[in-house]
């Protein structure tokens, strides 16, 4: 498969990148690793005039941390995020996470602040920075603004993203002693993208569940918090049974995907079982 | 508008003035000749594309060429030296770790990022290492099997034979 003809360009800068959005509007794309937008253009689902490929912008790809949050560049790739120690450290539910996304060529090229403007919903870094709490730091024509996670996934393949606006980084929590995370996911078998995919924040204490965040991918039209969930298991003992019952409103209120693979009740039922197993996991890494 | 781009294959440096939709399989393909390098589900799914880019094994199928600009790349053509076949190629050739072939090229080169990272792998880190490259032939066991022969050689201990 060929995509359609368009012109490249390959700025050397955020500003230069911006300033080629804005004149070109809906008519170009952003290219990062490619492993989001090469494939739908392949497919001519999309057919950009231009593609402004930033990968070769210097400075993009870091990991760092500063007090108590750590930065991850835009273009810093799923390998990378998975082998960072600075994060198996600190934030072990982002390597955790991306240690599950396509396959070590895929993970070798596709970046995080692509997966997250692509916004597919059973990508895998959703769920994630949602339970995080994350903080997608973008920026435009207008200057840079920080975007909570929970504000950014907008629907299925949107985000709050304005057309000439650029993620430059991911800024997630440093976790705690005390708070246990785990991301579960169920792969479809033939693409590896999430059918349900749990990812888990969990501070606990005394056996009891103090706070926990709850992202969910795969389900839904967009990736979002099972706030049910989290309500229910504010403060209750986190034994199986308890967690069951807590884990079974994992889709209430949202509009269940169905497709050839797992149909909306199937699917629903996996969320409530990754729910469960997840929040269990999460649980038993609060120590 | 047709890019220049300048990169090196197997260690032979070339310039070309390429279409920006070219994708970097068809450049190695059609434009250099080395068709060593197959294209399987063109989807990035089955890794029959894989080869080596700065160090690294990417599907070539969803890279453009205008993306390998400055970029040294391997391909299949590129293991043998000498005349001599690369460990890995030895271990699929005394292990019978292929029937059609046609996954080969981008299995081996799979195979070589995996042993780097991972001199000595046991058999599960073996199989998630291929995990995006699909085999319909084999059932996988005697890639596995070639894998560990090639780490073995490529540990420099003795690369005995699986037992079969």
């Amino acid at each position: 498969m060929i995509p359609a003809a368009f012109e490249y360009v390959a700025p050397t800068s955020v500003q230069e990148a911006i300033a080629l959005l804005q004149q070109h509007g809906d008519e170009a794309k952003v290219l990062a690793g490619g492993h989001s937008l090469l494939p739908i253009m392949k497919f001519r689902l999309a057919q950009p005039k231009l593609v402004v490929d930033i990968g070769r912008i210097p400075g993009l790809d870091g990991i760092a941390r500063s007090g108590d949050t750590i930065t991850i560049g835009a273009l810093a790739t799923h390998d990378a995020v998975e082998r960072s120690g600075l994060l198996r450290e600190h934030c072990p539910l982002l390597p955790e996470t991306a240690s599950v996304i396509g396959d070590m060529q895929v993970r070798n090229r596709g970046t995080i602040g692509g997966s997250l403007a692509h916004a597919d919903p059973a990508a895998d870094y959703p769920g994630a920075v949602l339970a995080l709490d994350a903080e997608i730091v973008a920026r435009g024509p207008g200057g840079t603004r920080t975007i909570p996670a929970r504000d950014f996934f907008v629907e299925m393949l949107t985000t709050a993203l304005q057309p000439a606006e650029l993620i430059t980084e991911v800024r997630v929590p440093v976790i705690g002693k005390g708070t246990g995370t785990a991301y579960v996911k169920h792969a479809h078998p033939a693409s590896g993208y999430a059918v349900v995919g749990v990812a888990v924040v969990l501070e606990a204490g005394g056996g009891t569940c103090r706070r926990c965040a709850i992202g969910i991918n795969g389900v839904a039209g967009k990736a979002y918090r099972a706030t049910a969930v989290e309500r229910a298991l504010a403060g209750r003992a986190l034994d199986e049974k308890t967690v069951a019952a807590a884990a079974a409103h994992a889709a209430d209120g949202v509009d269940v995907q169905g497709d050839l693979y797992a149909s909306s009740d199937f699917r629903a039922h996996l969320a409530s079982v990754y729910t469960k197993r997840a929040v269990l996991l999460a649980a038993s890494r609060a120590g | 508008m047709k890019h220049k781009i300048s990169l090196t294959v197997n260690g032979t440096t070339y310039t070309h003035e390429v279409e920006p939709r070219l994708l970097l399989v068809h450049y190695i393909r059609d434009v250099l000749g080395l068709t060593g390098t197959h294209i399987g589900c063109d989807t990035t799914s089955c890794g029959a594309c894989t080869i080596h880019m700065n160090g690294k094994a990417v599907k070539s199928c969803t890279v453009l060429a205008v993306q390998a600009d400055g970029a040294q790349l391997l391909t299949v053509e590129g293991l043998a030296r000498d005349g001599q076949l690369h460990p890995i190629q030895e271990g699929f050739w005394e292990e019978h770790g292929l029937q059609c072939g046609f996954c080969t090229p981008g299995m081996m080169l799979a195979a070589l990022e995996l042993l780097q990272r991972i001199p000595d792998p046991t058999e599960e880190q073996i199989r998630a290492g291929i995990e995006g490259n699909l085999c319909r032939c084999t059932g996988y066991q005697h890639i596995v099997n070639a894998i560990q022969y090639a780490a073995r050689k490529m540990r420099g201990e003795e690369p005995r034979k699986a037992a079969v």
